[in-house]
Parts: C-alpha cells; sequence; structure tokens
C-alpha cells in the first residue's frame, strides 16, 4: 500500500472523485494551471482537463455562489477556498443558500457542493492564515463539517464529502498537511513517512460521515479532538501517563454523539480540545451534550483547552496554541478530582 | 485646496409626497432610434446602447425601427393574455392577503413585461434565475396559478412544504429556481449554472433577475466577473423599477450613470431597454439569448421600467413619493401599450379585451377556490408539522431525529 502525506491524500481523493464521476468540477484560487498553493490539485488540471479544473477569480462569494449555480445544473463541484481565514466573504453563499437550498425547495434543488479549505494554525500564518471556524458553520443547519487527522481518513472523508449530495465544509488542518504533529513546536518537524494512518490505498474507498474514530483506547478520561489536536491529545497522554481514551471526532456534523455517550459514561471524565477560540466554539456543544447524556456518570466537571478567546497573534503562536503542556494540565486537574 | 462646503452628498429622488410629481429628468428617445447590432457585434462598438433606450412601440402603438422581434398576432395575444393572468392573479392575491389568509404578497404591477416577455423569448430548457418580482415567469411557462397560490397560502399541497414565505416560489419543471429572500444571491449562482451548461457543451443558457437596488451587492460584482472570466452563456438582468423599497434608484448609484453601464467596464455587451415594451423586451432577450447559444457569452440588459405599486403588501408608498407618481409615469403600461398596438395593427379589439379580462378574472377565481379548499395559512390543511425537520439533509441525521421526537410533532 502507498505512503501518502496528508496532501497527497487529499490529492489523490479528488483524482479518484475526478475519474469515477464526469460531474466532478474543480476549481478556486491557484488550483488549475499551478494546482494549488499547498499543492492539493496538483496535476489534476493536466490530468483532467481545464474544463473540470480551473483557475477562479479572487472572489470567495463568487467561487461559492458559482458552485451552487453549477450544483443546481446537476454537476458536483468540489471548491477551494485559499485559507479558511477567507471564507467569510462567501458566507451568505453558505449559509443563506447552499445550507438551505433542499429545505427550501422541499428537496427539489439541492447542493452537492464541498467546499475544502487549509485551516488552523501552528504555521506563523499570523491572524488571517491560521484561524479554525469551524464553529460558525456547525451552528448553521444544512451544513456538515468535517475536519481529518491523518492521510487515510483525509481521503476516505474527503470522497465520502464529494460523494454526498449535502454542502460540505472540509477544513484541512494545514499544519498536518506534510507530517503529524504533536504540539511541540520546538522539535524536529515530522513526516508522515511510516506512520501507520499513512498507508493510503490508491484506489476508491469512504470513511462515512459521521462516524469518530477512538484513536487511544483507555480508562481513566475522555479526550474529544479532532484535527490537529487528536495528535496533541495523544502526546499529552502520553507524557502525562494518563490512560486516556482519545476519540477523534472526524466529522462535526453530523457528530457521532453515540461513542462520546459510550466512552464518558466508561471513564466518568471528560476533557474537550480544540484550536479554535473557546466562547461559543464546538466544545461549548460538546461539553453540553455530554452533561445531557452522561451527567450522572461525571465525576468530575468537563473542562476545554482551547484557543484563548484573541485572535491568532503571530509572534505568540505557541502561547496562543493549545499544546500538550496544556492539555496535559487539564488532564491531571480532571482526573485529580 | 478648500474641500466644497456642502456636506456629504445624499441623492434625492426628484419629487416626495406632497410634491407634483415629475419625471422630466428622464431622457425618453424616440422608438426606432437604436439600431440593431449583429449579435457577434465587438462589445466595444455598441457602449452607447448602454445610455440609450432601445424601444419598438412609439406612443400610437406603431412598430418603428430594427428591433422588431417580428412576432406574429398569435405570439403577442399569447404575451398580452400572460400579462394579463399575471396582474389578474396579482390583484387577487393581494386581496386574499387583505383577507388574513395569507402572510404577505408582492405585485409586479407594471412590470408584467419585464417577466413575461423574457420567458417567451427564451427557450423552456433554459433556466431562470429570478428575483422576487418575476412571477409572469411561472405564467408564461403555463405553469398552473394553483400550485403558485398553494405556495402564497403554504397549504397541504405547497410543493416547498410550507417552508418559504409567499411568493418565493421554486419549480424546476418550469425552469424557474427558487427564490431565495437573500437579495442578489441567484445573480451569480445563475452565471455558475451557464458555466457548467457551457462545459457540457450544450446550447442551454440562464437568465438571471435583479433590482437595481441589489446591484449594489457583492453578488452582482461577482456575477459579472465570473461570467466575463467565462464567457459564461448567460443573460443577466437588471429590472430597474425606480425604487427599492423607500430608496430611489440614485441611492444605488443611479444618479451618476445607468446601471447597464455597469457592464462595460467587464466587456460585457450592455443594452439599456423600454421595459414596459412588450416588443423591445422580447427582440433584446432574443438577441441576447442568440449571442449566448452562438458561444459570444454574456449579456447586460437593464429594464427601465417602474414599481407601480409599495414593495410588498407590508409596504406604504405614500409615505416617500407622491401618490400619483403612477400616473404621470412617462413609460406608460405594458399591457396597455400591447393593447394599443394590437387595436392598432388590426388584431385586436375592446371588446375581446375586456372579454379576455374578464376569462382571465374566472380563471383566477376558480384557481384561488380549488387551491383554498388545500387550506389557506390560518385555517384547513397544511402540511404535518413533524415535516419541518425534512430535507434539512438528504437522510436526516440522528441529532434532528432527536430533536422531531422531542417536539412531539
Amino acid at each position: 500500500m502507498p505512503s501518502m502525506s496528508m496532501i497527497e491524500a487529499i490529492n489523490s481523493a479528488m483524482d479518484v472523485a475526478l475519474a469515477r464521476d464526469p460531474d466532478v468540477m474543480i476549481f478556486g484560487q491557484d488550483v488549475g494551471f499551478f494546482g494549488g498553493v499547498f499543492r492539493a490539485t496538483e496535476h489534476l488540471q493536466q490530468r483532467y482537463g481545464k474544463q473540470r479544473v480551473f483557475d477562479a477569480p479572487i472572489s470567495e462569494g463568487g467561487i461559492i455562489a458559482t458552485a451552487i449555480g453549477m450544483g443546481a445544473y446537476g454537476k458536483r463541484p468540489v471548491v477551494e477556498i485559499q485559507f479558511a481565514d477567507y471564507i467569510y466573504p462567501a458566507t451568505d453563499q453558505i449559509v443563506s443558500e447552499a445550507a438551505r437550498l433542499r429545505y427550501r425547495t422541499g428537496g427539489e434543488w439541492w447542493s452537492p457542493i464541498t467546499i475544502r479549505s487549509p485551516y488552523g494554525g501552528g504555521i506563523y500564518g499570523g491572524q488571517t492564515h491560521s484561524q479554525s471556524p469551524e464553529g460558525i458553520f456547525t451552528h448553521v443547519a444544512g451544513l456538515k463539517t468535517v475536519i481529518p487527522s491523518n492521510p487515510y481518513d483525509a481521503k476516505g472523508l474527503l470522497i465520502a464529502a464529494i460523494e454526498d449530495d449535502d454542502p460540505v465544509l472540509f477544513f484541512e488542518p494545514k499544519r498536518l498537511y506534510n507530517g503529524p504533529f504533536d504540539g511541540h513546536h520546538d522539535r524536529p518537524v515530522q513526516s508522515w513517512a511510516g506512520h501507520v494512518d499513512a498507508e493510503v490505498p490508491a484506489e476508491h474507498y469512504a470513511v462515512p460521515l459521521g462516524k469518530a474514530r477512538t484513536v487511544r483506547a483507555g480508562d481513566e478520561i475522555t479526550i474529544l479532538a479532532y484535527g490537529t489536536m487528536v495528535h496533541v491529545a495523544l502526546c499529552a497522554a502520553q507524557e502525562s501517563g494518563i490512560d486516556a481514551d482519545i476519540i477523534d471526532l472526524r466529522t462535526l456534523i453530523p457528530l457521532d454523539l453515540d461513542a462520546i455517550v459510550e466512552s464518558v459514561s466508561r471513564t466518568g471524565r471528560c476533557v474537550i480540545v480544540h484550536e479554535a477560540t473557546r466562547t461559543s466554539g464546538f466544545g461549548a456543544e460538546l461539553a453540553a451534550l455530554v452533561q445531557e447524556h452522561c451527567f450522572f456518570a461525571l465525576e468530575a466537571p468537563i473542562e476545554r483547552v482551547t484557543g484563548w478567546d484573541t485572535p491568532y497573534p503571530h509572534a505568540f503562536e505557541w502561547e496562543y496554541f493549545p499544546g500538550p503542556q496544556r492539555v496535559g494540565e487539564a488532564l491531571k486537574r480532571v482526573v485529580s478530582i | 485646496m478648500i474641500r466644497n462646503s456642502t456636506g456629504l452628498h445624499i441623492p434625492e429622488p426628484a419629487h416626495r409626497p406632497g410634491e407634483q410629481p415629475d419625471f422630466s429628468h428622464i431622457t425618453v428617445p424616440p422608438a426606432g432610434s437604436v439600431g440593431r447590432p449583429p449579435v457577434d457585434v465587438d462589445p466595444r462598438a455598441i457602449r452607447d446602447c448602454a445610455f440609450q433606450m432601445i424601444r419598438v412601440l412609439d406612443d400610437d402603438g406603431k412598430v418603428c425601427g430594427q428591433w422588431d422581434p417580428g412576432l406574429s398576432a398569435a405570439e403577442l395575444v399569447a404575451g398580452l393574455r400572460a400579462m394579463m393572468l399575471t396582474r389578474a392573479y396579482d390583484t387577487r392575491m393581494v386581496r386574499v392577503q387583505r383577507q388574513g389568509k395569507t402572510s404577505f404578497y408582492m405585485k409586479s404591477t407594471g412590470e408584467e413585461a419585464v417577466a413575461v416577455a423574457a420567458a417567451m423569448a427564451l427557450r423552456r430548457d433554459d433556466m431562470c434565475f429570478p428575483t422576487y418580482r418575476q412571477q409572469g415567469i411561472l405564467i408564461a411557462r403555463d405553469w398552473p396559478l394553483v400550485e403558485m397560490m398553494n405556495q402564497v397560502y403554504s397549504n397541504s399541497r405547497d410543493r416547498l412544504k410550507g417552508r418559504q414565505m409567499p411568493i418565493m416560489y421554486s419549480s424546476r419543471e418550469a425552469g424557474f429556481f427558487s427564490i431565495s429572500g437573500n437579495l442578489g444571491t441567484q445573480y451569480s449562482q445563475a452565471v455558475g449554472w451557464a458555466m457548467a451548461a457551457a462545459a457540457d457543451g450544450n446550447d442551454r443558457l440562464s437568465a438571471a433577475w435583479i433590482g437595481e437596488g441589489a446591484t449594489a451587492e457583492g453578488d452582482f460584482h461577482y456575477a459579472l466577473t465570473f461570467a466575463s472570466v467565462y464567457q459564461a452563456p448567460c443573460i443577466l438582468n437588471i429590472v430597474n423599477n425606480q425604487w427599492a423599497i423607500s430608496s430611489f434608484s440614485g441611492i444605488a448609484g443611479g444618479e451618476v450613470t445607468t446601471f447597464a453601464a455597469r457592464g462595460l467596464g467587464f466587456g460585457i455587451p450592455s443594452l439599456r431597454v423600454d421595459g414596459n415594451d412588450f416588443l423591445a423586451v422580447h427582440a433584446v432577450t432574443s438577441w441576447a439569448a442568440e449571442r449566448a447559444r452562438s458561444g459570444l457569452g454574456p449579456t447586460l440588459i437593464e429594464l427601465f421600467t417602474y414599481r407601480v405599486e409599495g414593495h410588498s403588501t407590508s409596504d406604504d408608498p405614500t409615505r416617500y413619493r407622491p401618490a400619483s407618481e403612477a400616473s404621470v409615469w412617462p413609460l406608460g403600461d405594458p399591457i396597455e401599450r400591447l393593447k394599443q398596438h394590437l387595436i392598432v395593427s388590426g388584431h385586436w379589439s375592446e371588446d375581446r379585451h375586456e372579454a379576455l379580462r374578464k376569462e382571465l378574472d374566472e380563471e383566477v377565481r376558480a384557481a384561488g377556490k380549488l387551491s383554498e379548499s388545500y387550506g389557506t395559512l390560518k385555517e384547513g390543511d397544511r402540511w404535518p408539522a413533524a415535516t419541518m425537520f425534512d430535507d434539512v439533509y438528504r437522510e436526516m441525521p440522528p441529532h434532528l431525529r432527536a430533536q422531531r421526537r422531542q417536539a412531539g410533532v
């Protein structure tokens, strides 16, 4: 089985989708001839032609709007928003249009579009190349939100997202594109080579949306994480010696609530980790669900370890980033109660 | 240098309530004064078309100039009928709204040609992306009045299952894309639809409508950019009916240039047309459609017209414009003008007109009766409340199933 980095796995997913379904069209800023600023669409225009893979103007609202129109025609557009931080001009088209088209037409029209976007911090991107805006979109009825943590999932989830008939936001933690990242920014950069989750089939497969994955089985405490934070949580559990049950949510909407409830009911403790700002973040939703469904099993208050409620600061990236030390401290606090 | 101290310029309409309405600032060129260029004309050669006004019918109902679409008497009568039916439908729906049978309604009085003539110039498999005052498209495409009324009543036969405010129609069968309610969003979507058709290599096109007020939205700019970049086979209509609720067209930039001129910076052929002239609207739309089907790309059309009624049933236009404004609008009424033309050309009479009006009133009345038997917003049948959880996603996710149970519906 080939070993792929996450960016190669994402490229492979689109390659497979283009080959299997003639209605798949890919466009976005710099995605055509050049193959994207992160190389996600490299060689795809050369392989599938300009009619199906092409550059778009710097117009996020126009990219999503035209994708919706193509979807209404019968196409299956996969578009790239170059950085999640740039998605806001398209918010009206995503929130008011793509999300509600099926509902407002009684199922007569829908938006089978996938919106890929590099997201999250850890690359010195400052406040315009680091954000994690998933909470803005998980709040909207009609959207699905997917955030992979490794190459195998990234390919399988992206294929599932493309084949899904609902609009899917596919946020790609850009710090994971070329290797896993446990938050130790001062250590040498790791590569995906040799990683068990970097073994990616070259052919078609799907990882279903709405199914979480236990990445480490444990009995002492449950950690709910997704994206980059899965690796940070694994590192924190190892370094603190706490026997954590770590769940990689993989998709936030639809959410695998059963997996969460099963774990927390068993461990009685829960720490939620995300890189996005805390207030009204997806962690708040998770905490509320855990207390609704697991209240009598809880032995300690739920803790959230998140980005601070500030813009992402360029020079203070590692003070902002919820690294393994902060996660480890939270684990120790919660298990000591 | 000292700046002129007149303060910030706030555009004001020519007249306000209590004042004598005066449209003398609007230049109405004679019918037939604008030539019809070949469809493959270099857009730079027809820039003046964005500032002139294409008109076919003169004040006496006679056809003038090169833009005569050459329609048969039967086609003209069909157009007249669709416009009259639209007006009769509007009249009834406002009445039932006043009776409390629905929450809201929007008339298209005075703007019937904008929708009906365009729809008749398009092919049935062309996709329309309308805004909220083009009900005439559905009527011109013979979409059943009962279906439209069911939507306005949100009743048990409403295809949109009671989810949308009245008049936000949607009909895949009639090639009428779902009306959003958020302004401008459909304009850029229409360009995407046209891009897909072009990528498929067929000769279908999309047509979109936007009000002059909403051209200030970003989506207008997105639409023109994408249409221009990809030379998408689409017709971009701007319905300049002079008013965006209470804001006159100057608040959208109409004081300093025409709305058609917006297209020039994008290299899109842009035409300004008398929107109350059925023949002119038909001719210009046909020209644009031929361009799109020939692979010549997009066309922008400003339809110069007038919103005779309030913005909606929730609006009282006498608060911001003279009540008598409509009566002095210099471009007249689209139904009266086509009627006059048909009479002058010997294909119509006052008697036939009156007979048709009565027939259409009866058709609307019968449709209304049938639709009301399926329920209205306040009485009778509607969709089961449990269906409000359907269609959020293709398959209902677990959290919505749980909420449906919780709702007890």
